[in-house]
């Protein structure tokens, strides 16, 4: 049971959640989205600043939530600074992959290789969305859209 | 069934079989019964009975086993009549849940007698399913929908309450215990100062059921409403209590089988009393669950079951009160065994899920009363909820498992 636990709660998530980074909000900036939970009325804002062709130079987020989704959104917010749109949308494909699928080993990449902490959500189907909130926000942000929900 | 003469939980402990179960090879700590409770032998026996021995379906048949199973549901609503004290059984109504029993009165009581500007008036304790409701017949009457605040302990506010009491205030729905952090409600006063006004009343009944002896008439309530599953009953019936002036006065909310009188293509007439408002094939053998489910708690007798969830509440808070870091929400004078709380920089849900790796059931997120959580100003709270079936171990358990976060999150 601690292992499952452990795996859950890695230092590294401890460490994300107390001290989240790029945490704040971006103003003005090119897109925003707000992320919902209506499962724990948990909020993630995510905001960028979007170059004219498409990269993420900026991105800061906000919010009230869990260890998994402030963790996961301060993770990310690291991940995908400098990246496209087209990138970031690639990488949340592949994350999601690694949270739902049963034997994703997708660790191609380094940045794989940092988000694998968040792999033992998988063992905690009711959490799932806790971790990838803050990308539902993201890819609403890129895509130009104000509101997304994790339902 | 044998009356329990004292109060022994071991004993009522092995009346339900999923205390059996281990849970990640844990022993069962459930402290969730505020969202649904669990189910006595003799329940489960009784619905298996129903469906194997005298299955059929109610009110249309003249054979064997329509009949018996026709006399099993009539009976059970007999059971609800005497324990709620209604004048008859025909002022109760089976429904699918407390949902849909909002819905059933919000839709025709406001069809009957909303209008522009008329006002609608709940508190700020209300479940979800008794704010929605009255928030789409409000739109579609032009109503207003308006809420009696509450003080920081939880406390439903009187003086607010009368000094919201209008002459366009034309019902009034409040809950008897909150769900989310405990509150009973003083519902009996609540229902005379609008009696005194010729106001009706409808009392969300939903977690006072399982805790207390309600006597309908004593209350003098128009509307109670109650949910099966939380009373040791299976899921899929609700009960409506409602005085029978206003079944005879209120539209039908459902057409369908059983509640007519005659129908032909250009007009039907109705049926009187409960039947008017079961359209359709009702929840038989649920209903007959909540029969059987009423008669067990009856036979362990509500005084017995007060002073132990009573005793169980006090240790829990006290306890609770001694970790660091932890604090209830919800502090009302009159409280049922459910305490609300908050952990100092851990998230509910980590609560949740690091307690449930011990086999501790507790439930996490705003329990659908956002209103009362936006009041609170947390977007979610943990919360552990007790039935006569909990133990001091259970409570033990809790705070154990609760120590085990704070060395995570320490
Ligand atoms: C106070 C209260 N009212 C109403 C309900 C709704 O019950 P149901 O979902 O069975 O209709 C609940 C249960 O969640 C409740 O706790």
């Amino acid at each position: 049971m601690m292992d499952d636990l452990k795996e859950l709660y890695q230092e590294v998530i401890l460490d994300h959640s107390k001290h989240p980074r790029n945490f704040g909000k971006l103003d003005p900036c090119s897109n925003e989205a707000h992320g919902y939970n209506p499962l724990c009325g948990d909020t993630l804002n995510v905001f960028l600043n979007l170059s004219s062709d498409d990269v993420i130079e900026e991105i800061l987020f906000d919010g009230k939530g869990c260890a998994i989704s402030i963790a996961s959104a301060s993770l990310m917010s690291e991940i995908v600074k400098g990246k496209t749109k087209v990138q970031a949308s690639t990488l949340f494909d592949k994350f999601h992959d690694l949270v739902t699928k049963e034997d994703s080993t997708l660790l191609e990449d380094d940045d794989m290789e940092r988000l694998v902490v968040l792999a033992g959500v998988k063992q905690f189907p009711m959490r799932v969305k806790c971790a990838t909130l803050s990308w539902h926000a993201l890819q609403s942000a890129l895509n130009g859209n104000k509101d997304t929900t994790t339902e | 069934m044998n009356k329990i003469s004292s109060f022994d939980v071991e004993r009522i402990r092995e009346d339900f079989p999923i205390f059996l179960e281990k849970i990640h090879g844990k022993r069962l700590t459930f402290l969730d019964s505020g969202a649904s409770a669990q189910k006595p032998r003799v329940v489960l026996d009784a619905v298996q009975k129903a469906y194997t021995e005298t299955y059929a379906n109610v009110h249309r048949g003249v054979h064997y086993l329509s009949q018996q199973s026709t006399e099993l549901y009539e009976g059970a609503r007999k059971t609800i009549c005497a324990h709620m004290n209604a004048r008859s059984v025909d002022e109760i109504i089976f429904t699918k849940n407390a949902t849909e029993a909002f819905n059933l009165v919000a839709q025709s009581y406001g069809q009957l007698a909303l209008k522009p500007g008329d006002e609608i008036l709940l508190s700020y304790l209300e479940h979800h399913s008794n704010i929605v409701p009255w928030q789409l017949i409000a739109e579609r009457t032009g109503a207003v929908v308006k809420a009696v605040p509450i003080d920081s302990n939880g406390e439903f506010l009187m003086e607010e309450y009368l000094k919201l009491l209008s002459p366009k205030t034309k019902i009034v729905a409040v809950t008897h215990i909150s769900n989310a952090i405990g509150t009973i409600v003083p519902v009996k006063e609540v229902i005379k100062a609008a009696r005194d006004k010729g106001i009706p009343v409808l009392i969300d009944g939903s977690q006072a059921m399982p805790h207390m002896k309600v006597d309908v008439q004593d209350l003098d309530a128009d509307f109670y409403v109650f949910t099966g599953h939380k009373v040791f009953a299976p899921t899929g019936v609700g009960v409506l209590y409602a005085k029978n002036d206003w079944l005879e006065k209120m539209p039908p909310y459902q057409g369908g089988g059983d509640m007519i009188n005659r129908v032909t293509i250009e007009k039907t007439t109705y049926a009187t009393g409960h039947s008017k408002f079961e359209a359709g094939t009702p929840p038989i053998v649920q209903a007959i669950g909540l029969g059987v489910a009423i008669d067990y708690v009856n036979s362990i007798g509500f005084d017995a079951i007060a002073a132990h969830e009573q005793a169980l509440l006090s240790y829990a808070t006290e306890e609770l009160t001694k970790l660091n870091a932890v604090r209830i929400i919800g502090q009302a004078k009159n409280k049922a065994p459910i305490i609300s709380f908050e952990m100092e920089g851990v998230h509910p849900h980590d609560i949740g899920t690091i307690v449930d790796q011990a086999g501790v059931a507790i439930r996490v997120g705003h329990h659908c009363a956002q209103p009362l959580m936006d009041f609170f100003d947390v977007p979610s709270t943990a919360r552990a909820s007790f039935a006569f079936y909990n133990n001091t171990a259970d409570v033990d358990a809790l705070i154990d498992s609760l120590k085990m976060v704070q060395e995570f999150f320490g």
